[in-house]
């Protein structure tokens, strides 16, 4: 995995939202163990805490669970996985259109150069 | 085991009619990793030289896991000067030896193993290293003792990114659920995301201590950003030319 910090937010955020990309992109595979908390601490280059504090949130947005003896397993419910792809893929689609709005252009414009594009 | 690792209270340092600390109170935890920050001459060296019992305060008290600065204090903290202290003839086998003899916690095959993955020769004089790998072998002496609390002056001033990176790993991977590692720097970008909580100081007074997250949270910026801000020095205007 590839971690980026930004400056502007806490860290542990970033962090549990760049490790649920991870899991809906498959870098972490449903069923599969995540990493200890200490190794990602380690990957990327954070505080253990802070790394803690962020699979805590993950498991509050059901997208881990923690096992009682050996870490965390990805969840294996789809629907779960699925809304939070959804969840991403609008801030996707807003920050094209937000994108757009800073160059000048309007939604319907924005949608027309999206068509253009794929054809 | 006493849960605050730190203690202190009213604490002040005068050098003569200089205030270097000004009635600091402050508490600190165990596990915690924390950046002790602050512009030259705002009292990071005093404070953490008064937790190691090499000057006296004051005024004020101060408790190390709630006992007095002692033999009893010393034994728990492993301190990392801001300047070397060992002679120029002593290679880094040497160091370990007085190391060894010094302090029951020492991990020698640590020390050992942490040396050669920086590529450090363990044969070579104090006198003809650089002073970046000088302060790489302090570190691993330090960090090879299993203390309490870590007390690192300036660790990562003088050394290369890479040797930074290193560095702040070590730490990252030694530091145990018992201990503390208390970091005083100005490179408060490096080392930001490795902080639990920081404590600002500012000529001799604390100004905030609060954990990294709060503070991004908080400001809506990085640690390092609201450092700036708060210590900018203005250039002074005016001159002709």
């Amino acid at each position: 995995m590839d971690w980026k910090l930004t400056d502007d937010r806490p860290i542990w955020l970033q962090l549990s939202e760049q490790l649920a990309r991870g899991i809906i992109s498959g870098v972490y595979p449903p069923g599969s163990r995540l990493p200890s908390v200490r190794e990602l601490a380690m990957q990327a280059g954070v505080n253990p805490n802070t790394m803690q504090r962020a699979l805590a949130q993950l498991e509050q947005d059901g997208l881990a669970k923690a096992e009682r003896t050996a870490g965390r397993i990805v969840t294996e419910d789809l629907q779960v996985l699925e809304k939070a792809r959804l969840a991403e893929a609008k801030i996707k689609a807003s920050e094209y259109l937000h994108g757009m709005e800073q160059l000048g252009y309007d939604k319907a414009q924005a949608v027309e150069m999206l068509k253009e594009e794929t054809k | 085991m006493n849960e605050k690792l730190i203690e202190c209270s009213g604490l002040g340092k005068r050098y003569g009619a200089k205030r270097a600390l000004d009635c600091v109170d402050l508490s600190v935890g165990r596990g915690r990793i924390i950046g002790l920050l602050g512009p030259n001459g705002s009292g990071k060296t005093t404070l953490i030289k008064i937790l190691c019992g090499l000057l006296q305060p004051t005024s004020g008290k101060v408790a190390i896991a709630g006992e007095a600065i002692g033999a009893k204090s010393k034994a728990i903290i492993s301190y990392l000067p801001d300047r070397t202290y060992f002679a120029n003839w002593m290679n880094a086998s040497d160091m370990f030896d007085v190391f060894e003899d010094f302090y029951a916690d020492f991990d020698r095959k640590k020390a050992e193993s942490m040396c050669k993955s920086l590529g450090i020769e363990p044969k070579e004089k104090l006198k003809t290293m650089s002073k970046g790998t000088k302060e790489k072998v302090q570190l691993v002496l330090v960090m090879s003792r299993k203390a309490q609390l870590y007390l690192l002056d300036e660790p990562i001033a003088g050394v290369d990114p890479a040797a930074r990176d290193f560095i702040l790993n070590t730490i990252l991977t030694n530091y145990n659920q018992e201990g503390t590692v208390v970091i005083s720097t100005h490179l408060i970008a490096d080392i930001e995301p490795v902080l639990d909580e920081v404590i600002f100081l500012k000529e001799g007074k604390i100004m905030r201590h609060q954990s990294v997250d709060d503070i991004r949270s908080e400001e809506g910026k990085s640690v390092d950003a609201l450092f700036r801000e708060i210590f900018r020095a203005h250039p002074v205007e005016g001159g002709e030319f």
